[in-house]
């Protein structure tokens, strides 16, 4: 398969501290990735240097071969990147569908105006808000929703914005033992139904490792390792990052 | 539907108004209309765009000295000042604005101020142009010929007419596409950059939008008075308008409707409560609405209606959550 995404040398300083440092790897097209390391590894930061709300020290991010570190972060959906975020990043003042029409923002013809394209935009949503099992909520105000419910409002955001290549930063963090199998299918889903590239952010190993194809460690900032799910388990490396991060 | 109802009445009323009540009271209303799409100006920037302006009575200025200078000094109608006086201001508001989107929360308040409080000053130095002092006063305006109106009931339905094309145009631009952004951009800026609305354009756009209706603004009260001068755009101004819109209320256009009433005749009902301290009355009375309707007059009587309908839950019922801009430690967006 080839690669949609590729991180080449990422290196990234905030001051002092270098939270990445000389990261490469690459994202298969149709595949679905796990990020996964110790808290404080680089993860989102990966994430965030990926949308452009982060400037890298140096290296490179290729999606589709361009290179993304020319673009502003508001031109990232348009490239067919859509993302959810880790602490939850939803517009509180608005309705569920409003929050999910926001997905379908880089989508609508250019200009201000939305030419008609409204209408199909909110069935669009709906669908949408359906596939999650939500749509029942779609003129409920996000705010004081539950966290699951609002979990997957973001993805329903995210999905809206037909990403080719969606990066889910820790998708079952703040969700019941017994809800991430059901989470587990509904990544399956995504990456199907919606024919989409999947990049995750997880914690839950029993999660990352039953849905990845393929895993990228980072630990302290560093690729530790990548490989299949099996081969990443195995690696002493990797084992002992996590044991010594205990 | 509900929403249809409440329009149609207030457009009857504003419609019969000028029949049932003594001339002064219609020539305060045609205040009301000016207010009305000033503090509409405001309720856009304020509540869709999230910024405070203490300011905006300097676009009033632009607007209405635009519609005096070309009246008085080149004897252009009306027709073609209220206009240009529109587009002038807007195209100052579009200058301001881009400034603006450098300058968050309080800094923004306190630059805006600056503005409002230099405008007067910056009136009386071009004294060749816009009369210093002693300002420049305008013929009064006229029916059309053959119209069986007052020269005061024309300006009346025409401040009218106006206000409401500003509302629906207003309305219409709200709506959808582009106010859906504004409001992401005000609620959640990172998510809102990172699903593809551009910040710089569309909050320019709409700090724009907000100047052009106090341009229009401003028009009007140069008109209704037939007369303007720096004093009828001091800093006070400024500040009255944001009352007006907080008090009316700044999550719907409606607030907008209820603060110029306010602010046009409250200090008039203070004066009759006491004319001695006036202004205390009017402290007062601010203190207290504040008190007891934090979000304005509109948002209280929506508050009550629901209690007293029992409709749907309001929505703070649930628990209190932070603000997810607030609990994202995220660098500045761009970094060119």
């Amino acid at each position: 398969m080839p690669a949609l995404l590729t991180v080449r040398n990422l290196t990234i300083r905030f001051g002092g501290i270098t939270a990445l440092n000389d990261v490469s790897f690459d994202v298969a097209e149709g595949a679905i990735t796990g990020l996964i390391g110790p808290n404080g590894a680089g993860k989102t930061t990966c994430f965030n240097c990926i949308t452009r709300l982060y400037e890298p020290s140096s290296g490179e991010v290729r999606f589709k071969g361009e290179d993304l570190l020319r673009l502003r972060p508001q031109q990232i959906a348009g490239r067919r990147i859509a993302r959810t975020f880790q602490n939850l990043a939803l517009f509180e003042g608005m309705t569920v569908l409003d929050n999910v029409l926001v997905g379908y923002h880089s989508r609508f013809p250019g200009g201000f105006g939305d030419w008609g394209a409204e209408e199909g935009a909110v069935g669009e949503a709906m669908d949408v808000l359906a596939k999650l099992e939500v749509a029942e909520l779609a003129k409920r105000p996000v705010h004081g929703l539950p966290f699951g419910i609002r979990k997957r409002v973001e993805l329903a955001r995210a999905i809206m914005a037909k990403p080719e290549l969606l990066l889910l930063d820790e998708p079952a963090a703040g969700i019941s033992h017994g809800e991430v199998t059901a989470l587990a299918a509904t990544i399956r889903r995504i990456a199907r139904d919606f024919s989409t590239t999947i990049l995750m952010v997880e914690h839950h190993m029993q999660l990352v490792m039953s849905v990845s194809d393929h895993i990228v460690v980072l630990a302290s900032g560093k690729k530790l390792a990548d490989g299949s799910p099996a081969a990443v388990q195995a690696n002493p490396a990797v084992i002992e990052a996590y044991l010594g991060a205990v | 539907m509900a929403r249809a109802i409440r329009v149609g009445i207030a457009v009857v009323v504003i419609a019969i108004l000028p029949a049932i009540v003594p001339s002064f009271v219609v020539f305060d209303f045609i205040y009301v209309a000016a207010y009305a799409i000033a503090i509409l100006g405001l309720i856009i920037l304020t509540g869709m765009n999230g910024q405070i302006s203490l300011g905006h009575g300097a676009f009033m200025a632009l607007g209405g000295y635009v519609v005096a200078v070309l009246a008085h000094n080149l004897g252009w109608p009306y027709w073609v000042g209220v206009p240009l006086a529109a587009l002038a201001s807007g195209a100052f508001g579009l200058v301001i604005g881009a400034i603006a989107l450098r300058l968050a929360g309080v800094y923004l308040a306190l630059a805006t101020f600056s503005l409002a409080v230099a405008t007067p000053s910056f009136l009386k130095h071009y004294k060749s142009i816009t009369g210093g002092f002693g300002g420049l006063s305008l013929d009064a305006v006229k029916a059309p010929a053959g119209l069986p109106t007052s020269g005061q009931q024309w300006l009346y339905y025409v401040a009218w007419a106006i206000a409401g094309a500003a509302f629906l145009a207003s309305a219409l631009i709200v709506r959808g596409k582009f106010g859906r952004a504004l409001r992401a951009l005000r609620d959640n800026p990172i998510a809102a950059i990172s699903f593809g609305v551009n910040p710089y354009s569309y909050k320019t756009l709409a700090f724009g939008w907000s100047a052009v209706l106090s341009g229009i603004a401003g028009a009007f009260l140069a008109m209704t008075t037939a007369y303007v001068s720096p004093d009828t755009f001091t800093f006070a101004l400024s500040i009255t308008l944001l009352i007006g819109a907080v008090l009316g209320g700044m999550m719907t256009f409606w607030g907008a409707l209820v603060g110029a009433i306010v602010i046009e005749f409250l200090p008039l009902v203070a004066q009759q409560v006491n004319a001695g301290a006036p202004s205390v009355v009017y402290g007062v009375t601010l203190i207290l609405m504040m008190l007891f309707v934090p979000d304005g007059i509109v948002g209280g009587l929506q508050r009550l209606t629901r209690r007293l309908v029992r409709r749907v839950p309001s929505p703070t019922a649930f628990e209190p959550s932070v603000p997810a801009a607030a609990s994202m430690a995220v660098d500045q967006p761009t970094r060119e």
